[in-house]
């Protein structure tokens, strides 16, 4: 034991000496200061003007000491810009920010492309909490407002956006304010596509070229003519969305509030569209792959662009990947909505881009808004993009697409034209703070009705529990 | 004539390597004065807490915290996710969970969706956890004897542990969606094409039989474990006293593989009444509600949807942990693993 010790102890004052030894190493005489003045560039080519002081050490040691003067530029600031794009319109919104970013030096936007889900998931959290983008796309137009940056002190001229864009100030405004938030990224409105090329194999007449309105049970029997005819697999398909079954139950005579103004599901309209989506199921008109499979929004896309559907309901925003994905390999076409006995509607829709109010860049996030928002911009971002934008001096002078395909320039026509065709009650509802409440509750038990776990009656019931249940959380 | 070039390895200076062991060992030095000056206060039974303090500070932050703060989130009520604007609602959220006509029937339940999804994790735990212990036994078994190949089948039955479980989903996905491999191999035999994953039943027996494929080989390990640890000598001493196998695997195999058993049992249980991610995967909860089990109704309750209830979630959470803590007293007791 006493030897280990000695050992120890050795080894200490060897471990002091070749420290003192070390210490003694890095010690330096008197250093000699020079003091050099020059230009160099940095952060993306900001030129500033800095004061380098060198200290030379003995060897070769050098410490440099950047010290910025006064008259350096003003720091660039990141702006994180969250939202979904699709590939084509994440092309259009880099060149824009690329262009934005060259002429606004001081500012780097990070563009954070994600999945839907995300937005609808982990932005309301991250907002919630105060974290979270600088701006946002999102969808939930209504339910987010009271995240929304008012730029109306930072615009430089407000008067633009009221004059263009009031259809906008009022949906990121629902409970009446008047604030100046952000643009429509693009304007949506729900309605079917058929597949022509089927229709004409089949020998069976397509309903809306011999009448304005076509009831949803003749599309039905049509679809049905034509798949048998054909052999394709299905007739109809809807995409696995309450806001998408919305615009036919309103078709139907669903009123959605109470005089109150309170969400009520149970009226005679809302039954007539349920039981036709579960019939309809039932009887192999459309696939249990779209509504019975999977846990939330789910479309038919790749079942129409194979030419393996009849009628398609979904929306607008289709009109792109179609374009690219089928082209003109058949003729697919955007027809009219469907009527029922109140209505021939489908639903309103879209995203806006917003800034967040949690910002700490609200003048620089509103100069990117102003950006977005010109005219020449937002017209080449709907023009390249495929969407319809909400700007009034834009619809009057009209997009020039880029595309010339027949197909899809006359299903920009057919969705503008059905605009204006929408029910009243479909604005309010899309308008109204908790829809998407309304909206996945009404997806999920229905799906449960659909596939025989719920009764219609009990469906309802439980839509109208989810939602009072949801209400009463909030508060409200 | 070639000429053999031959670099001596670069020395570390002496000068350099000194100093950095003296500071080495200076500070092993000032380590251990540090930690004779603890000893000397909590006493050397004391520094076996020292030692374990790092962890149980790390298990404090990401374990204790959060469990503690479910347990507030489960008795507050509001859609706000900060503590500070949640409003207190006693045990709201439990009553509204428990409020059953009939907990038997899902439908009478206020919470249908909670009580379906219990309903769902208990038959997925019955049929899942004996499946595994009834192959992991049998293919251990058959593992373990002295059959060619025998390396290459071990590694095939480990080989799905290695897979994550979002991989393992996908490509049972692709075997069998509608258009998927396995109808496109039966239709030519005259079989019509089945939606697997759209039928109540047959998606119910696929996550199970998908859960059990992809666990079994790691708990075959633990069983083979047991299986070589069983003297050799006990079968043949069985053999000389005319027992058959059946006879050898009742009375020796089986008895000495308790140990190994309940540990495959209680894993077995406790990762099943958790499932989640390839049911989510593959079916997202379909169809309908038929595979939705209970950890995604807390998530989707809790996060996947617009307006988030996490004080419903968290008392849904409470209650599972609950019953899986009775749950496994239970089954201590019965193995009789609780007195061991």
């Amino acid at each position: 034991m006493k030897i280990k010790n000695d050992v120890k102890k050795l080894m200490l004052t060897v471990s002091l000496v070749g420290l003192l030894l070390f210490l003694a190493a890095c010690g330096s005489a008197e250093p000699e200061v020079i003091t050099v003045v020059e230009t160099v560039e940095v952060e993306k080519e900001v030129p500033v003007e800095v004061e380098v002081e060198v200290t030379r050490q003995v060897e070769t040691e050098v410490e440099v000491e950047v010290t910025r003067q006064v008259e350096v530029a003003a720091e660039q600031v990141d702006i994180r810009f969250m939202g979904e794009l699709p590939i084509d319109a994440s092309v259009v919104m880099e060149d824009l920010l690329d262009r934005f970013e060259s002429e606004n030096p001081d500012i780097n936007v990070i563009l954070d492309n994600v999945p839907l889900s995300t937005i609808m998931e982990s932005l309301p959290l991250q907002l919630q909490t105060g974290d979270g983008p600088d701006i946002a796309k999102v969808t939930d137009i209504g339910g987010l407002s009271e995240y929304y940056l008012d730029m109306r002190p930072y615009l430089t001229d407000p008067g633009y956006w009221e004059e263009n864009m009031q259809t906008t100030i009022n949906a990121t405004n629902p409970d009446g304010l008047d604030e100046i938030n952000g643009i429509y990224s693009d304007v949506t409105v729900t309605g079917p596509f058929i597949n022509r090329t089927l229709f004409e194999q089949a020998g069976v007449a397509v309903p809306s070229d011999t009448s304005d309105e076509v009831t949803w049970e003749e599309w039905a029997e049509a679809a049905r003519q034509v798949r048998d005819a054909t052999g394709v697999d299905y007739a109809m398909a809807m995409d696995r969305s309450g806001h998408r079954f919305a615009g036919p139950a309103v078709s139907q005579g669903a009123q959605f509030f109470n005089e109150e103004g309170y969400p009520t599901i149970d009226d005679e309209g809302f039954r007539r569209m349920a039981q036709l989506m579960i019939d309809w199921h039932a009887d192999g008109t459309m696939p249990l792959d779209v509504w019975a499979g999977g846990d939330s929004y789910q479309d038919a896309r790749a079942e129409f662009v194979n030419s393996n559907l009849v009628l398609y309901m979904t929306g607008n925003w289709q009109i792109g990947p179609f374009t690219d994905q089928i082209g003109d390999a058949f003729d697919w076409e955007a027809v009219p909505n469907p009527c029922g006995p109140a209505a021939c509607s489908g639903m309103p829709g879209g995203s806006v881009i917003v800034g967040i109010a949690a910002t700490q860049y609200p003048e620089q996030v509103t100069r990117l808004m102003e950006f977005l928002a010109a005219e020449e911009n937002y017209g080449e971002w709907a023009a390249r993009a495929n969407y319809i934008p909400q700007h009034e001096g834009l619809i009057e002078s009209g997009i020039a697409y880029e595309t010339d395909l027949p197909q899809a320039l006359n299903a920009y026509t057919v969705f503008g034209n059905q605009t204006s065709k929408l029910a009243p009650l479909t604005y309010e509802l899309q308008g109204y703070k908790y829809n998407s409440l309304l909206f996945n509750s009404i997806r999920d038990r229905l799906t449960q009705a659909i596939v025989g776990e719920l009764s219609l009656d009990e469906a309802i019931e439980r839509i109208q529990a989810d939602v009072d249940e949801g209400l009463a959380a909030t508060g409200e | 004539m070639s000429e053999t070039i031959t670099q001596k390895p670069k020395k570390i200076p002496q000068l350099l390597l000194l100093p950095i062991t003296g500071l080495l060992h200076l500070l092993m030095n000032i380590s251990d004065l540090f930690m004779d000056f603890i000893q000397r206060r909590v006493g050397i039974q004391g520094m076996a807490y020292i030692f374990v303090l790092p962890n149980m500070v790390f298990f404090a932050m990401f374990s204790l915290l959060p469990l503690l703060i479910n347990f507030y989130y489960a008795f507050t009520g509001g859609v706000k996710p900060l503590p500070q604007d949640r409003f207190p609602v006693g045990t709201g959220n439990f009553d509204i969970l428990l409020e059953c006509g009939n907990y038997l029937d899902p439908n009478s339940c206020r919470a249908d969706l909670f009580w379906r999804g219990l309903q769902n994790t208990i038959w997925y735990v019955i049929f899942e956890v004996g499946a595994i212990l009834i192959f992991s036994v049998l293919t251990a078994v058959i593992l373990n004897q002295n059959i060619k190949g025998r390396g290459f089948f071990r590694s095939v039955f480990f080989y799905p542990t290695l897979l994550s479980s979002v991989v393992i989903a996908l490509l049972w996905k692709w075997i069998l969606q509608r258009e998927g491999i396995l109808n496109a191999s039966l239709t030519p035999f005259g079989f019509e094409p089945i939606n697997f994953l759209l039928d109540a039943n047959w998606s119910r027996f696929w996550v199970i039989f998908i859960g059990v494929w992809a666990k079994v080989g790691f708990y075959t390990l633990i069983v083979l474990a047991g299986l070589q640890a069983i003297p050799n000598t006990l079968y043949e001493a069985a053999k000389i006293d005319g027992a058959g196998r059946g006879a050898s695997f009742r009375h020796i195999t089986l008895p000495l593989l308790k140990p190994s058993l309940i540990v495959v049992l209680v894993l077995t249980f406790i990762r099943a009444v958790q499932v989640f991610d390839h049911v989510f995967v593959m079916t997202g909860g379909g169809p309908g509600t038929a595979t939705q089990y209970i950890v995604q109704y807390i998530y989707n309750i809790g996060f996947a949807t617009s307006l988030q209830n996490f004080g419903l979630a968290a008392a849904a959470s409470i209650l599972l942990g609950l019953i899986l803590v009775i749950l496994t007293i239970i089954q201590m007791r019965v193995t009789g693993s609780g007195e061991e």
